[in-house]
């Protein structure tokens, strides 16, 4: 238990602030992830072949390869891109960006497939009078999205998109090449530190199945809300 | 609805920060934090150790700001060549295979690789000369890798992935090895203590100071390793400078790297780093 | 981009591909009988075996599967006892270790796939099964195990494409699977992007054939 102690001597408060690093990371890649889902679900839902290809290259790449790569070649990869776009706008000098922001759009991209995904398959659901009837009404087109698609497609997306969140929360301990110090990253330094790999992982494991647990009562808590009325 | 408006908002807001512009002035060392003695972390995830302290003193003789930056060891040349930092202090010894990639400053500590087993295995008390240089070459060094060619014969061999260790056991001198390759040195360790690995190779100071913390029975065997795939000392890796800005900021960065270390070396304050950190001179 | 560099590891990252399939395909197999076994466990009545059977799959589904592979590689192997027993045959080698990890990972996953299958078959069935006289063993294997399996097939296809993404983890115990060597070549190389890429693409390639062959299968048992 002294392994745990907080202040200097353990590694309980490092393990603490690596769990809420944890949980930071995640939340924020959950919202780039639905930002990358409110562009890519209209394009795979578009008729438009070209707009419909993009749309499906996105989901189908990212889904089929498998994380750590997709983390690795934008660690590698994302910097350069941005260098390479401001120096053609003249601009040469390093572009510092954080190990936070670099690791949440790693898993954003990455949860963003699968919320798309999700978000397609809710749309793909909703009964096709609600279009027809709210057309009839005349209703302008952007409000009958927001007014009536999204509160339905939001509804039965949730139990969906739990799992997403559950994808992404468990995808944040793969971004260790980013040297954010979450859980996965903390304890695989305590563990090279005290040389007791058993006890870290078994709590880091502990650790998630805390969040899980925690964060899926909140959702089950949403769904009852959202379900109101049905 | 109010969940995508503030979705939206916060995603612009993150992509607002998150271009974050660099002041030019500023040296930035990547470090990788899990080779102790050189450089490692403590229970307060504070960086420490040999490099560590001396690249905070290379500063102070350059007159720079610094970061120290803390990188994965598989990733530190190719985060180097994505300017994620402007050098490498991290053990890595200056080889002609790296120098293909980046440049070195002038060597600034000696690396001694070294075979470890645990005690009591049968590689214990092999029969060659204490310290062998590949670059000499000569019947020594002839005699000492045939010795080991038949010792390590099907034996599994666990090192550091990308390092000069790997490189050796890789080029055949020491005949078929079965190599294994980790992450981290921390991760050798521990397999060379549960039984997995039969023999590790690393930095002789990386296995004594394993020894030391963790208590463990390891052995140092066979000879000490310098010349050839194990390079010339331990340097500053720096991106090759090129014509443009950035290139002739590097082609400037290794100069006041080299003017600094040589006059730390003058004051004495490698050796003294060297000695509180390995327990003896390494320094060079 | 390195174009050659990217021509030249492909037969090395094509060889490797050949581990990352033995690791898939063992895993797999384990991974079905354990997922069976705890699917029928989550079924009885006993609330006992029912709530293990229930632990089991939450763990393993609530936590990454790095942490369980180091638990089982790094973690085990430094328990001096496990050592000296038995099972340290399979423990000393990072093979097996890997396929332990893989197997109850996607065991977990499958046994929720085939529960939900089970549980959505109408009682109906079975009633109708039980009318004609046949006995319920009879209509377990012969009606309940063959509408569960068509009924699992597009999940349990997902879950194998999450398999093959998760074999890349091998890597991380010394294994020279696609990841592994992906990251030994760029070990010497220091061009990640380009070798990624290379690897990547063969990673696709095989979930576009895992994705098409669960299609047709589907059309095939479709009723």
């Amino acid at each position: 238990m002294e392994l745990l102690a907080f202040g200097k001597t353990g590694w309980g408060d490092e393990l603490f602030y690596a769990t809420l690093m944890t949980l930071a990371v995640s939340v924020t890649a959950m919202l780039i992830g639905f930002f990358f889902a409110l562009i890519f679900t209209p394009l795979k839902l578009s008729k438009n072949k070209f707009l419909n290809l993009i749309g499906n290259f996105y989901t189908t790449v990212i889904r089929g390869v498998p994380e750590l790569l997709v983390i690795y070649l934008f660690f590698f990869g994302g910097s350069g891109t941005i260098m390479f776009v401001a120096s053609m706008f003249g601009y040469f000098e390093y572009i510092e960006i954080n190990a936070f922001i670099t690791g949440s759009f790693a898993i954003g991209i990455i949860s963003g497939a699968y919320s798309t995904e999700v978000f397609r398959g809710a749309i793909q659901s909703i009964d096709k009078g609600q279009f027809e009837a709210s057309k009839v009404l005349g209703i302008k087109k952007h409000i009958q999205f927001y007014k009536v698609i999204l509160p339905q497609m939001l509804r039965l997306a949730i139990p969906n998109l739990s799992n997403v969140w559950q994808i992404t929360l468990k995808d944040t301990s793969l971004i260790s090449v980013t040297g954010l110090v979450e859980i996965m990253r903390q304890s695989y330094i305590a563990a090279g530190s005290t040389r007791d790999p058993l006890f870290f992982y078994s709590f880091a494991a502990v650790l998630y199945l805390l969040l899980t647990y925690f964060s899926m009562k909140l959702i089950n808590k949403l769904e009852l809300k959202y379900s109101r009325g049905y | 609805m109010n969940i995508f408006k503030k979705t939206i908002f916060s995603v612009l807001a993150s992509l607002l920060i998150v271009g974050n512009v660099y002041a030019a002035d500023k040296i930035r060392i990547g470090t990788e934090g899990a080779y102790p003695p050189w450089n490692s972390k403590d229970a307060s995830g504070k960086l420490i150790g040999f490099e560590v302290e001396l690249a905070w003193s290379l500063c102070r003789y350059m007159g720079k700001q610094c970061e120290i930056v803390e990188q994965d060891w598989d990733g530190m040349i190719p985060a180097l060549l994505m300017r994620k930092f402007d050098a490498i202090m991290a053990g890595m010894s200056i080889t002609a295979e790296r120098q293909k990639t980046i440049t070195f400053s002038q060597g600034y500590a000696d690396e001694v690789a070294q075979l470890a087993v645990m005690k009591g295995s049968s590689l214990e008390g092999m029969d060659t000369p204490s310290g062998i240089n590949l670059s000499l070459g000569g019947s020594d060094v002839n005699k000492a890798l045939k010795t080991l060619t038949g010792a390590l014969a099907g034996k599994t061999v666990c090192v550091q992935t990308a390092t000069i260790h790997q490189n050796f056991l890789d080029s055949g001198d020491v005949g078929a090895v079965n190599v294994r390759t980790y992450k981290t040195q921390d991760e050798v360790n521990l397999d060379l203590a549960s039984g997995r690995c039969d023999a590790a190779l690393a930095a002789a100071v990386a296995f004594t100071d394993y020894a030391e913390k963790s208590g463990k029975s390891v052995v140092l065997v066979g000879p000490t390793f310098s010349g050839g795939a194990f390079g010339n000392g331990v340097g500053v890796g720096i991106r090759q400078g090129g014509d443009d800005t950035i290139g002739k900021r590097d082609a400037e960065l290794l100069k006041s790297f080299n003017k600094a270390i040589d006059e730390a070396r003058k004051d004495g304050v490698i050796s003294k780093l060297a000695i509180k950190h390995f327990g003896f001179d390494a320094s060079m | 981009m390195d174009f050659e560099l990217m021509i030249n590891s492909l037969p090395k990252l094509l060889n490797a591909t050949v581990i990352t399939l033995k690791l898939l395909s063992l895993s797999l197999f384990f991974g079905l009988f354990i997922g069976f076994l705890f699917a029928v466990l989550r079924m009885n009545k006993n609330p006992i075996i029912n709530k293990f059977a229930y632990g089991y799959s939450y763990v393993f589904r609530g936590t990454p599967l790095l942490v369980q592979i180091f638990i089982i590689y790094y973690g085990l192997g430094q328990v001096e006892y496990l050592r000296s027993t038995v099972l340290w045959v399979i423990l000393k080698e990072p093979y097996w270790c890997a396929i332990i990890a893989f197997a109850l990972n996607t065991g977990a996953y499958t046994s929720e796939i085939l529960r939900s299958a089970f549980q959505t078959i109408k009682p109906g069935m079975i009633e109708a099964g039980k009318s004609l006289g046949i006995s319920s063993k009879i209509i377990f294997y012969k009606i309940q195990i063959p509408i569960a399996i068509r009924q699992s097939l597009p999940a349990y296809g997902n879950e194998i494409i999450l398999m093959l993404k998760g074999t890349s983890l091998a890597s991380t115990v010394t294994l020279m699977d696609l990841t592994g060597v992906a990251k030994y070549i760029i070990s010497t190389t220091f061009k990640p992007i380009e070798v990624f890429i290379v690897a990547g693409g063969i990673y696709l390639f095989m979930t576009f054939l895992v994705h098409n062959t669960i299609k047709y299968l589907e059309r095939k048992f479709s009723y």
